[in-house]
């Protein structure tokens, strides 16, 4: 089993200490031949930004449910830019009012779920989102 | 700059591409490696194994916490740390959930730190195929201990005694040791021994069983009598591999493993031990190396489908294995 794998990481910012969406979609995009480094819960922007670094993600997907959306994903985005990782695609699922998605699409997150969107959205999102197919892998 | 130069200059980014390149075994990356290949053989190799739920990854989290706590005798600063952590893929998807980091997090912010969650991605012995590669690149780079951490699955795990230096086999109390100690194997490749949560009751009895074990299970290396086993022990040729109690959760025990690592590394370095295991290691990547490149040589120069028409015959038991491969390697060489 040589060749490429996507890698993505999953973590929970901030916190909220309600981790089972993040589980459920860590779980999805396993079985989707993905290798997820799942951080876990009450991360800071910076843990986030060096686990993606050291990990060499090509997505981070951030699961927030706790309304501090707009404080802590800014704040996740620059740092990713600031080391350099231009390429991460940064997903976001949780509870995420209508009127903030279009601020965080133009801060530069890819995409955005909701509550109770079915899994193979998601990881389709995360396929196109790399633009790799896992067929390589 | 090149990729090396950049590496080398401690670009911890370009470290980390370096390391997916040389897990996917592109070409790139294998070049990049063979260029770093002269600044090896520096950093010492700590394996930490253990069957699952032992709490290896919270051990791993409390000794790298300590390491760079404390300066090592001349040494100004603490060592730095890398570590290197390998999860089991799903044998169904190929997927994986790597979740270490998750007991990791002290270690974040700690510029003299590197993690990195690897996927076994098949291999059966407790490493990823990709593993001792990729902890070549971080030796390059000057971190001065690596710790490598396995799969956990417990009893086939003995990759790691031929990759690190110093093993260290973690068990906790009322983990069936009892009988998969005396299976030996896991324990035979131990250097040093851990019963993790020793606060649980019971630890008390896997302290001692294991302390009993241990002396049944471990080779006589020189074929030689205890007495004079004992001889060398106390000449310092021949290692005791100890078993310390720990707490990881609370931090109990840690400054004992971390000192008793140092140790065992005193020791391989005073003994000669070092320069045989490091002979021994290479010896069986170059091996490894020249099995696979022979196969695939064979293999290209193989008219098609003779290969598949010897397996058919296998399969339907016309031929053995053994004969299959002679009669295809008739005509060969």
């Amino acid at each position: 089993m040589t060749g490429r794998k996507l890698r993505v990481l999953i973590a929970k910012p901030g916190l909220d200490g309600h981790d089972r969406g993040a589980k459920i979609v860590a779980r999805a995009l396993r079985d989707a031949g993905m290798e997820v480094i799942y951080t876990g819960l009450r991360q800071t922007p910076e843990m986030i930004a060096e686990a993606a670094l050291q990990e060499d993600v090509d997505v981070v997907g951030l699961s927030i449910l706790s309304g501090a959306h707009m404080t802590l994903l800014p704040r996740v985005l620059e740092l990713l830019r600031q080391q350099g990782q231009h390429d991460v695609q940064v997903m976001v699922g949780g509870i995420i009012p209508d009127e903030d998605v279009p601020r965080l699409k133009e801060m530069g997150v890819t995409a955005i779920f909701g509550p109770g969107t079915n899994t193979q959205i998601i990881v389709q999102a995360f396929i196109e989102a790399v633009g790799t197919s896992l067929a390589r892998g | 700059m090149s990729l090396a130069a950049k590496v080398m200059a401690g670009d911890r980014l370009a470290l980390a591409r370096l390391l997916t390149q040389i897990e996917n075994e592109e070409l790139v990356g294998l070049d990049c490696l063979s260029d770093l290949y002269p600044h090896t053989g520096r950093a010492h190799l700590v394996g930490v194994t253990g069957a699952p739920g032992t709490g290896k990854s919270t051990l791993v989290n409390r000794l790298v916490l300590h390491m760079r706590s404390v300066a090592d005798g001349k040494e100004a600063e603490p060592a730095t740390v890398a570590v290197v952590a390998v999860d089991p893929s799903s044998p169904f998807s190929g997927g994986a959930i790597l979740g270490d980091r998750i007991r990791m997090r002290d270690l974040a912010g700690d510029p003299g730190v590197f993690i990195r969650s690897m996927a076994s991605r098949g291999a059966l012995g407790g490493l990823a195929r990709a593993t001792a590669g990729m902890v070549q690149a971080l030796d390059a780079v000057g971190f001065d201990i690596i710790l490598i951490e396995t799969v956990g699955a417990g009893q086939a795990e003995v990759d790691i005694a031929r990759t690190a230096h110093t093993t260290v086999v973690v068990s906790a109390p009322s983990m069936g040791d009892e009988i998969q100690a005396i299976k030996a194997g896991i324990l035979e490749i131990a250097d040093i021994l851990v019963v993790n949560k020793a606060d649980i009751p019971g630890a008390d009895n896997t302290l001692r069983f294991l302390r009993a074990t241990l002396q049944m299970a471990r080779p006589m290396r020189y074929g030689r009598g205890d007495h004079i086993r004992d001889q060398m022990e106390a000449d310092g040729v021949m290692w005791e591999p100890s078993v310390l109690a720990t707490v990881a959760t609370q931090g109990d025990g840690i400054e004992s493993l971390s000192q008793e690592i140092a140790r065992h590394r005193a020791h391989l370095r005073a003994s000669g031990e070092w320069a045989v295991r490091e002979g021994e290691r290479i010896r069986s990547e170059m091996e490894l190396l020249l099995r696979e490149h022979l196969t695939a040589q064979f293999m290209t120069r193989q008219p098609d489908g003779r290969f598949e028409e010897a397996l058919e015959r296998v399969i339907a038991r016309k031929l053995s294995p053994r004969q299959a491969i002679a009669s295809l390697l008739e005509g060969e060489g």
